[in-house]
């Protein structure tokens, strides 16, 4: 199929020796329904079970089984529908699409084919640098996912496991409105954000429950579109990133030498980074597709699509409008935080009541960047919400200072529990005692003279002075305080 | 729309039906004769008819989102003529 | 109790309660017919042994108050269904040796109502022919020869083991299915009742699909009342079958009172076919005085559309089968024929497991499907099909039921017309019109022909008013008063 693009400015272009080239990519994002029974039988829908395992007599198309469709994958697809703030259509039909492979067991998959669930959307990509990109969504449908075959098992037999076959997939095709590598991933990032968001997918690209099929073509700025071919099962957003960095290249490369461009079908070899010729796929197809006479039309009312828009979650574009406005973050900040559901949660919970900014900056840049050296997720920190919030809390009521916060995350961090008894306990208590504070910013004066006569000369060195009273402190005085106090004695 | 030797190949090929070379020719013939027949449907203006999707009027049936079968990989296998450790086998299958 | 295997379920069901006899008398009785019947070659799979374990668990029941509707009653099943641990094989090579580990949701309903199974039942190859002369298992012989001849004639299919057990008194009643006349048609040429039911009426589940938006499984018996009986533990709302209604099961006994007095039987002209045999036409005629005689009046109406109903039907069946057979590849079930690779592996394996008629089929039916044909036959003809469906929907205005021949002729001798599809296809040429609607019909032995064999009579009723035919059914069989038992020439 065809799809015409939405977009209209031009993208980003890579350089040719013959000057400069537009890529134009489409996706088909496969992703799997979070459902715990397929999409028509009644068989466990998770991943990794003994060969067989999740496999009813429907699934392996034993001679007279018929498929059930299950109700909750349509909410699901109806659900990814509205996120894909995408029109819903109340009728559809399910289709066979014929072809022999050992993981086909019935020789046919049901899909949507002519009457998709789910029509035209758009999802508003981020780009780093803030720019906004709305890429276009063609339909989205509900299909079966196939089995697997494993082909190390024997010397001349593949082996075949039909756990997978006819798990719900919801298959999401885009427009041809992508124009880089970067907004390829971005695309894919941001699609899995909202499923992820919606519950509909748990968007593990590991277990395959999300896969990409890239469709890219090359053309010159502004020129008719170039013949596309289409990049199977790419499973990351670095590999869509680096797949279509490759086939661009390989496109242009080939048209520049004076050759054309072949519509097929490819592999990406992730190992190599580059893209091959799928020739068993080169075989002529035709899926003879017909409505499938098991099955009646799919058809429900405006009060079910109510129904389940009623039950939508807030939505990462509408999350983070609403961070920028209600908490004042950066556009930047609020994006970081909501590019997950559980980040975001975290957030809010750290930030209910407290100041938001700070509570942001704790979560951004200490928080974030500790789950990432060690590797962890926001579900497996050792630092609750609420233990984080406690120290945004105390710094903002300066009980602490914000260096010693830091270790105070750090104890909290390694050693686990409550940052408030973890202050009381160590004596990490903020010095507000202005007394004992002169008394140590005129110890620190009358020790060291020349530096006074240095501070008179240049005024920046009294920051020399407030290190030192801070260290004689152990970092308990309260800093602004110090400052003052040593900016007056000084006669700064 | 007549089927000659070569559309019987194609046709034979996608339904996966192993075809002597001898036998194109008589199904060919075959085939021209069955459809030749039911072209008599052109004689029916359809343009404004619906093709029919059921012959039953009711909704389509849903089920719940319950885990009701599977866990019985030997009664899946029982019956095919290859395979090992509940896996079907096949002959090698080349990406 | 000479003549066990005379009675009909009716008069069985009367003696086994009054203990006139046993269950295990009633089972021994038509077993030893079976065993003598081999000739007629209208079992693929005997089953003794289960039909013993059957009777006797029917006698405790029986003793103990506890009969249930069918208690003990001996029947054959068409070797379409699933039957667990039980050989099916849909007259085909390609299930060598498959045994289900299910039953079909009919023949449970059956054994669940205490109905005894004798054995599985020849057929056409997967249901597709009207002669049992596609049977992988040889043809079945019709019980019934022509006057002073030995000619081996065709008992009609696909349902031809159903027809010829029944009419030689080897079981009690069987099951049919009928996708384009195969229970009506068989049950005509052998003098015995059978009623294709409305679609949905049955559930399909555990039946070998052969067209899925036409198959119906239906009972034949020698009796209409025996018919009504067998169908009324038959149907069912099954859940796993999207297409079954879930509409009660009226009492379809109950139902059948004579009274037909004043109903409005339709007499569609368009039946009139060219050629039809003169004793058909008088057939016909005397069934209309029939209904007059006893009080109904009869209306003439019109189907337009009649003639297109055979072509349209050898679009849409073909279609339907040549997806619905893909599964039979030689990996999860039944033969298989090695090959060099996958490919080959699947096109010996068909090629060797599939007869020449379903070769035929498949062909015809993925070739209208492929790419370029499928406007112009397989939406063509599902459009005659909603124009078929509405010429029933005119006629019902004006009537509560049609009379038709069921057959153009009486049986025919093996081999007589299977070197000419079309010839072969016409014997459907009365019943077909109704599998493409939906609707019930039930063919009634009305007489026998100038060759002394049986011919039938066709109703069609409205849809899910099997009822009436039921109703005005036994009207018919009684008018035309008992129909002789074929001489048993196989048991000499």
């Amino acid at each position: 199929m065809t799809f015409v693009t939405t977009r209209t400015d031009t993208g980003p272009l890579l350089d040719g020796a013959t000057g400069k080239w537009e890529v134009v990519i489409g996706m088909e994002v496969h992703a799997q329904v979070l459902s715990k029974a397929k999409l028509f039988s009644g068989a466990s829908a998770e991943f990794g079970a003994e060969p067989n395992a999740h496999v009813s007599f429907v699934d392996a198309a034993m001679p007279g089984m018929l498929p059930v469709i299950n109700r909750y994958c349509v909410e699901q697809a109806v659900r990814t529908g509205l996120g894909l703030k995408a029109k819903i259509n109340k009728r559809s039909t399910f289709d066979r699409k014929n072809y022999f492979y050992p993981d086909l067991p019935a020789g046919y998959q049901i899909s949507q084919y002519k009457d998709p669930v789910v029509g035209e959307g758009v999802v508003i990509v981020d780009m780093p640098g803030g720019k906004s990109i709305p890429v276009g969504i063609e339909r989205l449908h509900l299909e079966q996912d196939a089995g697997k075959s494993l082909h190390d098992q024997h010397p001349d037999e593949s082996y075949v496991d039909l756990n997978r076959a006819g798990v719900a997939l919801m298959e999401i095709v885009s427009k041809p409105d992508l124009r880089s590598s970067e907004e390829a991933a971005a695309y894919l990032k941001k699609l899995r954000a909202i499923v992820r968001y919606l519950g509909t997918c748990d968007g593990n690209m590991d277990e395959g429950s999300m896969r990409a099929d890239v469709n890219v073509s090359v053309r010159k700025p502004g020129g008719p579109l170039g013949t596309r071919c289409e990049i199977k099962n790419v499973n990351s957003m670095r590999f869509v990133a680096a797949a279509v960095e490759y086939e661009a290249r390989r496109q242009i490369d080939i048209i520049e030498g004076g050759g054309t461009i072949k519509q097929e079908t490819r592999l990406f070899d992730s190992k190599k980074g580059e893209t091959r010729s799928m020739r068993s796929k080169e075989e002529a197809h035709d899926y003879r597709y017909f409505p499938d006479p098991d099955l009646l039309p799919l058809e429900f009312d405006d009060a079910f699509v109510a129904r389940v828009k009623a039950s939508l979650p807030e939505l990462p574009d509408d999350k983070k409008e609403r961070f920028v406005r209600d908490f004042g973050l950066s556009p930047y900040d609020a994006g970081v935080l909501i590019a997950e559901r559980e980040s975001a949660d975290f957030f809010e919970q750290v930030a209910k009541g407290r100041d938001a900014k700070l509570a942001a900056n704790w979560v951004i840049n200490e928080l974030f960047g500790r789950l990432n050296k060690e590797d962890k997720s926001i579900a497996e920190s050792p630092v609750s919400a609420a233990a984080l919030g406690s120290i945004v809390s105390m710094i903002s009521d300066n009980t602490i200072s914000g260096k010693i916060a830091k270790d105070v995350f750090e104890i909290a961090w390694t050693e686990g529990g409550d940052p408030a008894a973890i202050v009381e306990k160590r004596g990490l208590k903020q010095v507000t005692d202005m007394g004992a504070i002169e008394t140590a910013v005129d110890k620190v004066i009358a020790a060291n003279p020349q530096k006074v006569e240095q501070a008179k000369a240049k005024p920046s060195m009294a920051g020399w002075f407030v290190g030192q009273v801070m260290k004689e402190t152990g970092g308990k005085a309260n800093p602004q305080a110090v400052n003052e106090l040593v900016m007056k004695k000084l006669g700064l | 729309m007549s089927v000659d030797k070569d559309t019987v190949r194609r046709v034979a090929r996608l339904a996966r039906l192993a075809f002597p070379e001898e036998r194109l020719e008589p199904m060919a013939k075959e085939l021209n004769t069955i459809l030749a027949w039911v072209e008599q449907l052109n004689e029916v203006d359809t343009s404004k008819v619906e093709p029919m999707t059921s012959v039953v009027t009711m909704s389509l049936k849903m089920r719940d989102d319950v885990v009701t079968d599977g866990a019985r990989a030997e009664a899946v296998v029982q019956n095919a003529p290859l395979g090992e450790d509940n896996y079907f086998a096949v002959p090698k299958v080349v990406e | 109790m000479s003549d066990l295997t005379g009675l009909t379920i009716a008069e069985a069901r009367d003696g086994l309660k009054k203990k006139a006899f046993s269950a295990k008398e009633l089972t021994e009785a038509h077993i030893k017919a079976m065993e003598k019947a081999r000739v007629l070659n209208a079992f693929v799979t005997e089953t003794p042994d289960i039909a013993r374990a059957g009777a006797a668990e029917a006698d405790k029941r029986l003793a103990a108050g506890a009969a249930r509707p069918l208690e003990g009653i001996p029947l054959g099943i068409k070797d379409l269904f699933c039957t667990k641990g039980v050989l099916t094989t849909a007259g085909s090579h390609i299930l060598d040796g498959f045994k289900p580990p299910y039953e079909s949701t009919v023949s449970n309903n059956l054994f669940n109502d205490g109905a005894v199974m004798l054995g599985k039942l020849n057929m056409d190859e997967f249901a597709m022919g009207s002669s049992n002369e596609t049977s992988y298992y040889k043809p079945v012989i019709n019980p019934w020869r022509r006057k002073g001849s030995n000619t081996p004639l065709v008992p009609g299919g696909s349902s031809g083991g159903s027809s010829a057990s029944v009419a030689a008194r080897l079981v009690m009643g069987a099951t049919g299915t009928d996708t384009g006349g195969s229970i009506r048609q068989p049950a005509a040429v052998t003098g015995i009742a059978g009623i294709k039911p409305t679609y949905g009426r049955c559930s399909r589940w555990g039946i070998v699909a052969f067209a899925s938006s036409l198959d119906q499984a239906g009972p034949m018996a020698r009796t209409v009342k025996d018919c009504a009986i067998l169908l009324k533990s038959m149907a069912s709302h099954d859940p796993l079958d999207s297409t079954s209604v879930d509409l009660p099961v009226p009492d379809y006994e109950a139902a059948m009172t004579g009274n037909i007095k004043g109903l409005r039987v339709g007499i569609p002209k368009e039946y009139r076919i060219d050629g039809m045999p003169a004793e058909i036409e008088a057939l016909w005629r005397q069934g209309i005085q029939w209904l007059k005689d006893a009080g109904a009046e009869t209306v003439d109406v019109s189907l337009p559309h009649t003639k297109y109903a055979l072509p349209a039907y050898y679009i849409v069946a073909p279609a339907e089968a040549s997806s619905n057979l893909a599964r039979y590849d030689g990996v999860r079930f039944g033969l298989r024929v090695p090959g060099k690779d996958i490919t080959s592996m699947y096109e010996n394996t068909r090629a060797a497991g599939f007869g020449r008629e379903v070769q035929r089929r498949i062909l015809i039916g993925t070739y209208v499907l492929s790419a370029g044909y499928y406007d112009a036959y397989y939406i063509k003809a599902q459009k005659l099909r909603t124009l078929i469906a509405r010429d029933f929907e005119e006629a019902y205005k004006k009537c509560d039921v049609l009379l038709t021949p069921t057959a153009p002729g009486p049986a025919f001798g093996i081999g007589e017309k299977s070197d000419d599809p079309i010839a072969m296809y016409l014997n459907d040429v009365f019943t077909v019109t109704v599998n493409l609607a939906g609707l019930p019909g039930i063919s009634v032995p009305a007489g026998l022909s100038s060759e002394g064999l049986p011919l039938g009579l066709q109703l069609i009723g409205k849809a899910f008013d099997e009822a009436t035919l039921f109703r005005v059914g036994e009207v018919i069989e009684k008018a035309a008063g008992v129909t002789p038992r074929p001489q048993a020439w196989w048991e000499a």
